[in-house]
């Protein structure tokens, strides 16, 4: 009855506290790309944290606002301080599920759907989008691309300079992960 | 036993609504302790704050072309439509060597002069820890008139090596908040010639100057520029003032547009710091803008690859 007792208790902090073999990277990229007649705009960053708890389909994202690069620096500078504001919101995270048929144990291609709240800029907002596994050698590449309106995230962007942005930003995310030891 | 049982499915339950937010703790705590060294960014809006130069330099290359117009003075009145009939300008290209280094040339047409600076970035303000409180740039500018004299007697007095100014300062600026930013600038200037025998070639000035950001894409500047006493007695034949300028910054994407009043009339620090004889009592006010654009020569940088 104990040891029955001790090693359910064992393998719910396994579970829930993913100290079981996580996916965890430090180096994955996030861009986002606006296109206008008028201007283009990108930033990208190569330095976004993601876990993926393979046994609950859990996965969690977080990325430093600052660390976007921008080809502009000018637009760098307006980006953290005009926009996202990331000296008062300096992250951006997600945190959510992914379902669809996967196994992280054999190689292959996954068509999965990921389904979280993506929280930018202070607003908490639901995101579902369609995503792909790539599992190979025991290394998993996960990639996404999706589109989110500003607005939404009450991140305004005044009338001159509106022509300039694109209403719905395109961001593109690829994470690639190798199996914690 | 049947209640430990019960204690334990609540806890699963919990747990399990909770894993999803432990996952995303896990990393968002780690992303705050492993995030490396921020550097303030956007200290000023501009190069200028109103004829002082900001810390701020156009990144490794980029390009930036300043419109410099200052107008007559408001007291000429009505006739003159408060000085806007007359109007003198600078015009200036400043360029990013490195994000460190940039360099600028101007000309303005006071006095037909040319001028020309090196900037260094020393010290970069540091915002996730407080180790380096302040940005330091170090700014050496030169400025030559080449204004012809209509007297040829005196063509023997203003050689070319007498119409020569040469300036040193130190720029130290603080970013206290996301508003409120100030700049301190020990100042030393080299005239090659000067007005009569008292005055002094080597003098030395302290500027300050602050911006006040009222909302995310306007601030009001201010800049005095004190130049410390019995070392220049006069401007032809003037009393020297100090220059006190104020300004109202608008940022529009690559633009920045600065609304100014200003008692100096000129855009040259030597000229601006040592040879002003406006005074604002006097009315001796001219309004005037900066427009700055932004122009990107090469793209700034690839993100970090690890």
């Amino acid at each position: 009855m104990r040891f029955k007792y001790f090693f359910f208790i064992f393998f719910l902090f396994c579970s829930t506290q993913g100290i079981c073999q996580n996916y965890m990277t430090k180096t994955g990229f996030i861009g986002f790309y606006s296109k206008t007649p008028l201007e283009d705009v990108q930033g990208e960053n190569n330095q976004v944290y993601a876990v993926l708890d393979p046994a609950s389909h859990h996965l969690a994202f977080a990325v430093l606002l600052k660390g976007f690069i921008f080809p502009k620096e000018l637009m760098q500078v307006h980006f953290n301080e005009n926009y996202v504001e990331s000296d008062k919101f300096p992250k951006a995270t997600f945190s959510g599920t992914c379902s669809g048929e996967m196994d992280l144990s054999k190689d292959g291609i996954y068509q999965i759907v990921v389904k979280g709240e993506l929280n930018l800029h202070g607003v908490t907002r639901p995101l579902e989008t369609t995503a792909q596994l790539e599992v190979k050698n025991g290394k998993v590449t996960g990639s996404s691309a999706f589109k989110i309106k500003p607005e939404d995230y009450q991140i305004s962007i005044p009338g001159i300079v509106r022509e300039k942005i694109a209403k719905e930003m395109d961001v593109k995310v690829q994470i690639v992960w190798t199996r914690n030891s | 036993m049947r209640k430990i049982y019960f204690n334990l499915l609540l806890l699963i339950i919990s747990f399990q609504v909770h894993a999803q937010d432990s996952l995303l703790r896990s990393i968002s705590d780690s992303l705050s302790v492993g995030r490396g060294t921020d550097y303030v960014t956007g200290t000023f809006k501009a190069l200028y704050i109103v004829n002082m130069k900001t810390i701020e330099a156009p990144a490794a290359g980029a390009l930036n072309f300043e419109i410099q117009h200052r107008f007559g003075t408001i007291n000429e009145g009505a006739y003159h439509l408060w000085g806007l009939d007359f109007a003198t300008l600078r015009l200036g290209l400043d360029y990013g060597i490195s994000d460190r280094l940039s360099v600028g040339i101007g000309r303005s047409s006071v006095l037909e002069t040319f001028d020309g600076y090196v900037k260094y970035k020393l010290l970069r303000q540091t915002d996730n820890t407080a180790s380096v409180p302040v940005s330091i740039a170090l700014l050496g500018t030169t400025s030559y008139y080449t204004e012809h004299i209509a007297n040829p007697k005196l063509d023997s007095v203003f050689k070319s090596q007498y119409r020569l100014a040469y300036t040193a300062q130190i720029l130290i600026a603080r970013k206290f908040s996301s508003k409120f930013s100030l700049q301190i600038t020990p100042t030393f200037i080299h005239y090659n010639l000067v007005d009569s025998s008292i005055d002094h070639n080597n003098v030395f000035a302290l500027a300050a100057g602050g911006r006040f950001k009222i909302t995310k894409r306007m601030a009001i500047t201010a800049e005095y520029n004190y130049l410390f006493p019995n070392q220049l007695s006069s401007y032809t034949g003037l009393p020297l003032q100090n220059a006190l300028s104020f300004g109202w910054d608008i940022e529009t994407g690559g633009h920045v547009f600065q609304l100014v009043f200003t008692n100096a009339q000129t855009m040259n620090e030597p000229q601006y710091i040592g040879q002003t004889v406006g005074s604002w009592g006097n009315g001796d006010i001219y309004f005037g803008f900066n427009i700055s654009r932004n122009f990107n020569l090469k793209p700034h940088r690839k993100p970090k690859a690890y």
